[in-house]
């Protein structure tokens, strides 16, 4: 979806703001957040590309506006809602009032703490052979799905070389939405700043995003 | 508080309660009905506070400084090189470790949301996660890097990372001077966070934090 989360490329935000000595959380709430989000997911409530869909579909003055803390509580409300493991009158409560909806891996126990903390696999055995090698020219598709992708605004309808192959991986346009993991092949595709930027861009700079074979065609 | 609080929601302190009064409502509600048990919630964050952090990141740049055989094998495959060292955590499918040199420098961003290996530099910063960094790093890397006081020489060849996928991308620092004979754990000690973003340098032994 072409959301505000796009945000490559785009000018007046500001200035970076580094914090020296920032610490790994700047409100209690905070940890909270972050720990419910890992322990529903690896109970199976949901998978990583929706809730990152989530977090995209927020309103965008929401989105902007939020602390990415905050648009994890909001985004993990949302999904929790419409996946049917809370139901408004429980939040109306703010204790469960309705009946549990049975979890994919079951309740989240310390016997699972082991298991969040590594990142999930993503690698899948490939459906069909590659279409593109390292060295090929591919455009990157324009397209504009009002659903999630992961191929950024910034690059569509640009002409790049890939780079690496780095095999077949869940898709997350098809993930997102629980429409099956459809792998496809993942390749890092890399681009001339001034094929991005125009020719006043920095002669210096390339750019590389990792795209899903869904997202390029041949040059 | 965070940066982007500052200029946005939540600096009220009423605002500020109610997001909390939020988060201990979903997790009473989360607890009541048996999805979690607030124990395990803990010892997540326990494992976050205690398990990981830049210093999983350090050990292996330090050891790629020291053992050439390891970096090629980092280079090639980065996952199976860190799953080598028995005393970094697990590290998760997928990581690529990408080498400054004096003629290219790397950075990494996450344009779309905040990826970011986790398991090798600890929870992301603020800043990465932030509109301004995500907006400008794929566009003006050098303003970007201005503004955490680093210069990179005018001819220097500027990669950006663009984390758009289950990838994970480590930027390999370049070893600093006057470091000959250093002990991997002192080499270590050189290594920050940003170095392996690519928005800093290894620090120069003698030169101030």
């Amino acid at each position: 979806m072409n959301g505000v989360h796009d945000m490559g490329g785009m000018d007046g935000f500001g200035k970076v703001k580094p914090e020296p000595n920032e610490p790994m959380f700047h409100q209690e709430w905070e940890a909270r957040v972050l720990v419910m989000m890992r322990a529903m997911g690896a109970a199976g409530a949901f998978n990583i590309d929706a809730s990152r869909f989530y977090q995209e579909s927020l309103p965008p003055e929401v989105y902007l506006a939020s602390s990415y803390y905050k648009r994890w509580l909001l985004g993990l409300e949302d999904l929790l809602i419409d996946k049917g493991f809370i139901v408004a009158a429980d939040v109306a409560a703010g204790h469960a009032a309705e009946r549990a909806k049975p979890l994919k891996r079951g309740k989240f126990t310390l016997d699972d703490v082991e298991r969040v903390m590594a990142r999930g696999k993503f690698g899948r055995d490939a459906p069909k052979p590659a279409k593109f090698k390292p060295g090929d020219r591919v455009r990157a598709r324009n397209m504009h799905p009002a659903t999630h992708t992961r191929l950024p605004r910034y690059a569509r309808g640009h002409v790049g070389v890939v780079e690496r192959d780095h095999g077949c991986h869940v898709f997350p346009d098809s993930a997102a939405t629980d429409s099956g993991e459809n792998p496809q092949w993942l390749y890092t595709v890399v681009f001339d700043a001034a094929e991005l930027w125009g020719p006043d861009a920095d002669p210096t700079l390339r750019i590389s995003i990792d795209a899903f074979e869904p997202y390029l065609e041949a040059v | 508080m965070s940066s982007d609080d500052h200029h946005h929601g939540d600096h009220d302190h009423s605002e500020l309660s109610e997001t909390e009064l939020r988060v201990r409502a979903l997790e009473t509600i989360l607890t009541e009905k048996g999805y979690v048990d607030p124990a395990a919630l803990d010892a997540i964050i326990q494992a976050y506070e205690t398990k990981i952090g830049p210093r999983n990141g350090a050990q292996v740049v330090a050891r790629a400084w020291i053992d050439p055989a390891f970096k090629q094998a980092l280079l090639e495959d980065a996952t199976r090189a860190v799953s080598t060292l028995g005393h970094v955590s697990r590290v998760g499918d997928h990581l690529v470790a990408v080498e400054n040199t004096p003629k290219r420098h790397n950075m990494v961003v996450c344009t779309l949301c905040s990826c970011y290996p986790w398991e090798m530099l600890g929870l992301p910063p603020v800043w990465y996660k932030a509109a301004p960094y995500r907006s400008r790093a794929v566009k003006d890397p050098r303003g970007v890097l201005a503004d955490f006081g680093v210069t990179l020489p005018t001819e220097t060849e500027i990669r950006v990372w663009d984390s758009t996928a289950e990838t994970r991308f480590l930027v390999l620092p370049m070893r600093p001077e006057g470091t000959e004979g250093w002990s991997e754990q002192q080499l270590a000690g050189l290594v920050t966070r940003d170095s392996m973003i690519g928005t800093g340098f290894a620090k120069t032994p003698g030169a101030p934090s």
